[in-house]
């Protein structure tokens, strides 16, 4: 069950629109929540309604309890997002405005403080793990260039008279505003890659041939997804399989096992293992003896999980003990053995990296406003690069305040860092 | 002898000077406790006041009737405005000084000073009564009772200069350090950093070769930095540029292990921003040539100072490079480069007012709290000695805020984020850039200082006939209207959509001023050119302020929510540790500056804000 929150002077509008009438205050009502434009019935949900000002808010407040999953939240957020006057609330929004309405009570706060901070935390490591560290890199390449754009303009502002700062520095930055606005943009484009993230997290098996991936995943889906043979080599292509783990939609891929080998199609299919292996979130690295696993390359970004297969043949107890410290986990994916320990390690992992809650659609809507927000500052920059630097330099803060929203503040101190690494400055 | 005073201000550095004279003006009696009478005023890095940033803060200082930009003005000897080509947001006023024309400027204007007593001495130690500050002990023994303290001791506090392998325990060249004063800190458990700076040698401007050099003028006519100066009035002169040579740089990397820069000897944080000659040539000895500007430090001594070369290599490598310099082959040195390091209290330890918050009634500004610069001092000095005389008075505290000036924006840089090398204003710091120009310091800050009490009665008039004139000329200017057809008429190409525009919106077209306007509205003519100068920045920047002050709204309203001083951020739950240690540490006074501490979170506000005070309602 989630619960959706509204407050403000269009809740009831929007209830009339969503959930037929305005109910009595403070009484929950069973109601079909439907979407305002196609009357289509997205969830029967239970509705409760606070008349401002004898609310958390002080203003007029509804909260949708919804019975749904993932994707009738996200329907509902979405249907109430083209509302008119309906935004989605900063973090530590509600907050505010219960202060400002002078209704703040100290429990409640700290409440709200609790799923602010998991809120917040939770977006941070979704930038992160929305296709496995990719995106992360891709926002923190943009800040880094646009804190070298600012640099290079307040170099001139700052340091001009002191011969200094290059002539012409401003070419430069002028390049790379035009840059990162583009890139930006075809992020967001239809079919960008911010269109394309999937949701939940990612899993990828690793291991040399024949360690037993293939049977793994197999055992997991409960049905003969891959292939399995007892010939090195057997699983060329990628194969993913939709997995809910604990209640978290997750991707888990087979992969070819990697090793060098003189087969072209082979070949080809030990770099993409790699280069999925290179986005996930958790990695599972799997061998069926001692040595097989740490010899495998770790991809940095992701979680890393040992894996020792084909428990049903370990027979000496000794090789049993020195299993347990070199691995995670120990599993035998033809008796089922370890199997659901393994699953509820990974549900666990998944569960901390997706955060509770709140669907990755929310996110994602932040982050496209924020993107939005900063390419258009970036446009406005070039745009009055003849009313004066110090316009341009203006217009490039907002764009990093912008971006700073899903990267993490850009601070002058980042600017000046930066200017004094690049130039010689001062007498 | 002196036994009762309400305000003493220790040290008669930039900071010093202004403090004393700030709460002098504010009514309290004021005594300022000095080594030397002499040396009041002295500026003892290069002959210069303003520059980028900095001029703002002269203009701030000069808003709430300080004595910087006055004495600037009576002292100046060459006057520039850098970045002229530049937005007037980003220009800064900058003068070089005659040395002496300064202090005895500085010196004539405390003389001046109603209420105001100067005491030569040396402070040993505070007087503690009741948890307050109740005086100081000097080290002759003597007493002096007070209600506040500013002490303003610059790089005094167990200063020690470098030259080479010679070390000095010293305050300035030649001027012994204070050591009592960094016991007395220590014993109030105030946090002491340790940081550098350096000056470079000084010559004999009779052994320079100044027909080789490129000579640069200043601006023609001067520009003033106080609002209160009718013309500068002494002989304006010239300045000449040189370089560093590849020999030059050769000298630097084989005597590179003589420098206690870089021998180990000097282990504290200089600025990155103003280097040794010594870091350029290490980080940037692939550019040819650096540039060097000889300064002239007066008009009646030969001593010059050449900016660009601060170095603490030994006194025969610094004349070895002064001579490998074109133009200065055959130059004395009058006295040579050094670098100095000096303790520094942790300004996180301050109120956004400069109070110490472990000792009501103590004030710190200057360099003491980890800045550079004549003029960051200035504008501390001043604040401080306004808030000393607050305190003494039983007043609550002024505070100037970042969207108001420089001033504020540095103050609050400090009390929030301490430092880790000495602090120097950049415009770039300044997030309200736009609003907060070097053109308008006096209408940000002089309704505030005569509201405070510190903005004497010439100023109040001067002030008052300034802003009905704008206000006249504005009002004209927004009633006067033309169509594009008429405006084509006088050349002035404008969408031919037949919708009158106001003259005033018209400034704000590129390459259109009042002095255009005035064959459409010959009556222009009459808006005094300083008045029409201002105008014209306000229209040409009307859209980005109208956006700014929405801005300053939101930024003003979080700033005017308090939270108390004594919250007890142990019994706020859900805080991380590192973030109840840093509120702790800096005891953010409202919700805005808590939000700008490095990590703050969204939750960790909202936590905060159930404890806050809320805003008076105006
Ligand atoms: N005894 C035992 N055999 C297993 C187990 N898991 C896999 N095997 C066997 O090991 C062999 C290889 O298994 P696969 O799952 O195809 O291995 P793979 O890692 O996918 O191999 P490639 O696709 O070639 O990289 C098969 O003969 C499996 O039957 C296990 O848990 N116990
Ligand atoms: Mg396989």
């Amino acid at each position: 069950m989630a619960i959706v929150r509204v407050s403000g002077p269009k809740v009831r509008e929007a209830l009339e629109r969503m959930a037929g009438s305005v109910p009595e205050p403070r009484r929950a009502v069973l109601r079909a929540v439907t979407h305002p434009s196609t009357g289509e019935v997205l969830d029967q949900a239970l509705v409760l309604f606070f008349a401002g000002p004898a609310s958390f808010t002080g203003e007029d407040v509804v909260e949708l309890h919804l019975h749904g999953g993932r994707a009738v939240v996200a329907a509902v957020i979405g249907a109430l997002g083209a509302l008119d006057g309906l935004r989605l609330a900063e973090p530590g929004e509600f907050t505010r405005r219960a202060f400002d309405a002078g209704q703040l009570d100290l429990a409640e706060a700290e409440g709200l403080a609790d799923l602010v901070q998991a809120e917040t935390e939770m977006q941070r490591r979704q930038a992160l793990s929305q296709a496995g560290g990719v995106l992360s890199r891709v926002y923190e390449g943009w800040r880094a260039r646009l804190i070298r754009a600012r640099a290079m303009i307040e170099a001139e502002l700052d340091f001009a008279d002191e011969d200094d700062v290059p002539a012409g520095v401003s070419d430069r930055a002028f390049a790379e505003m035009g840059a990162v606005a583009g890139e930006i943009r075809a992020e967001l484009a239809p079919g960008g890659a911010g269109e394309r993230l999937r949701e939940g997290a990612e899993i990828v098996l690793l291991g040399a041939p024949n360690s037993g991936k293939s049977t793994l995943l197999n055992a997991i889906a409960g049905r003969d997804v891959a292939i399995v043979t007892d010939e090195p080599g057997t699983t060329r292509d990628l194969l993913e399989v939709r997995l809910d783990l604990g209640g978290y939609p997750a991707t888990m891929v087979d992969t070819a096992g990697i090793r060098e080998t003189e087969s072209r199609v082979e070949r080809e299919g030990v770099r993409r293992a790699r280069a999925r292996a290179s986005g996930a979130d958790i990695v599972v690295l799997l061998a069926d003896g001692l040595d097989a696993a740490s010899a495998l390359p770790a991809p940095d970004g992701a979680e890393l999980l040992r894996v020792r297969t084909k428990a049903d043949l370990i027979d000496s107890s000794a090789e049993r003990d020195s299993v347990r410290t070199r691995f995670d986990h120990t599993l035998s994916a033809l008796t089922g053995a370890g199997v659901p320990e393994f699953l509820a390690d990974l549900s666990a992992r998944v569960a901390s990296r997706l955060g509770s809650g709140e669907p990755q659609m929310i996110t994602r809507n932040r982050h496209r406003v924020a993107l939005e927000a900063c390419a258009a500052a970036l446009d406005a920059a070039q745009a009055s690069r003849g009313a004066g630097p110090e316009i341009v330099a203006e217009e490039l803060r907002r764009a990093s305040d912008a971006l700073g929203r899903v990267t993490g503040r850009v601070d002058v101190e980042d600017v000046l860092g930066a200017i004094f690494g690049e130039f010689c400055i001062g007498k | 002898m002196i036994e009762r005073t309400d305000v003493i201000v220790v040290g008669g550095g930039h900071a010093g000077v202004e403090a004393a004279a700030a709460a002098a003006r504010m009514g309290a009696r004021t005594v300022l406790v000095t080594l030397s009478q002499a040396t009041i005023g002295a500026m003892s890095c290069n002959p210069a006041i303003g520059g980028l940033g900095k001029g703002h803060l002269v203009r701030e200082v000069d808003a709430l009737d300080g004595i910087m930009g006055r004495a600037a003005d009576k002292a100046g000897i060459q006057f520039r405005v850098l970045n002229r080509r530049k937005g007037p947001a980003v220009r800064g006023p900058r003068a070089q000084a005659d040395r002496k024309l300064y202090a005895a400027a500085v010196q004539g204007a405390l003389a001046e000073t109603a209420g105001l007593t100067v005491v030569e001495g040396e402070v040993d130690d505070l007087i503690v009564e009741g948890g307050q500050v109740a005086g100081v002990r000097l080290v002759s023994g003597a007493e002096i009772r007070c209600a506040a303290v500013v002490i303003t001791t610059g790089t005094f506090l167990r200063g020690l200069i470098h030259m080479g392998e010679r070390t000095i325990p010293a305050g300035r060249i030649g001027e012994k350090p204070s050591v009592g004063l960094s016991q007395t800190f220590e014993g109030l458990g105030l946090a002491l950093g340790r940081l550098k700076t350096g000056t470079p040698p000084r010559l004999d401007g009779r052994t320079i070769d100044w027909a080789a050099l490129d000579m640069q003028d200043g601006d023609v006519p001067p520009e003033p930095f106080s609002t209160l100066t009718a013309e500068i009035a002494q002989p304006q002169v010239q300045c000449g540029i040189t370089r560093t040579t590849p020999a030059t740089h050769a000298i630097i990397r084989e005597n590179l292990a003589r420098s206690p820069l870089y021998s180990g000897q000097i282990e504290s944080r200089g600025p990155r921003y103003c280097p040794s000659i010594e870091d350029k040539i290490v980080k940037f000895g692939d550019r040819e040539g650096h540039q060097i500007f000889l300064e002239p430090e007066g008009l009646d001594v030969d001593t010059v100072y050449p900016n660009g070369i601060s170095t603490s290599l030994p006194e025969e490598v610094q004349l070895a490079i002064v001579h490998s310099i074109p133009g200065l082959e055959r130059a004395v040195i009058t006295r040579p480069g050094y670098a100095i390091e000096y303790d520094h209290v942790d300004p996180r330890e301050l109120t956004p007012g400069l109070e110490v918050r472990k000792l009501a009634g103590l004030f710190l500004a200057g360099q003491i709290n980890g800045t550079t610069g004549y003029e960051e001092a200035s504008a501390q000095g001043i604040v401080a000695g306004i808030n000393a005389a607050r305190k003494a008075g039983g007043g609550e505290p002024v505070i100037v805020d970042r969207a108001s000036g420089y001033v504020g924006v540095m103050i609050d840089d400090l009390v929030t984020k301490g430092v880790t090398e000495p602090y120097r204003m950049f415009t770039s710091r300044a997030e309200y850039r736009l609003s907060l120009r070097a053109d308008n310091g006096d209408q940000r800050l002089t309704p505030l200082g005569i509201a405070a009490g510190v903005v004497g009665r010439e100023r109040r008039e001067a002030f008052a006939a300034k802003m009905a004139a704008m206000d006249s000329a504005r009002e004209r200017l927004e009633t006067l209207s033309v169509t594009p057809n008429e405006a084509a008429r006088h050349g002035i190409e404008l969408n031919r959509d037949g919708a009158r525009r106001r003259a005033y919106d018209l400034l704000s077209y590129p390459g259109i001023d009042i002095a255009r306007l005035m064959p459409i509205w010959p009556e222009l003519a009459a808006i005094p050119a300083r008045i029409a100068a201002q105008i014209e920045v306000e229209a040409q920047y009307a859209v980005y302020l109208d956006r700014q002050d929405s801005d300053i709204e939101a930024f003003r309203k979080d700033e005017g929510i308090a939270l108390p001083a004594d919250l007890d951020y142990d019994s706020v739950s859900g805080l991380s540790n590192e973030l109840r240690d840093k509120l702790v540490r800096i005891r953010p006074g409202n919700l805005g500056q808590a939000s700008r501490i490095e990590g703050m979170t969204p939750a960790a506000l909202g936590l905060l804000l159930s404890r806050a005070k809320r805003p008076k309602v105006a």
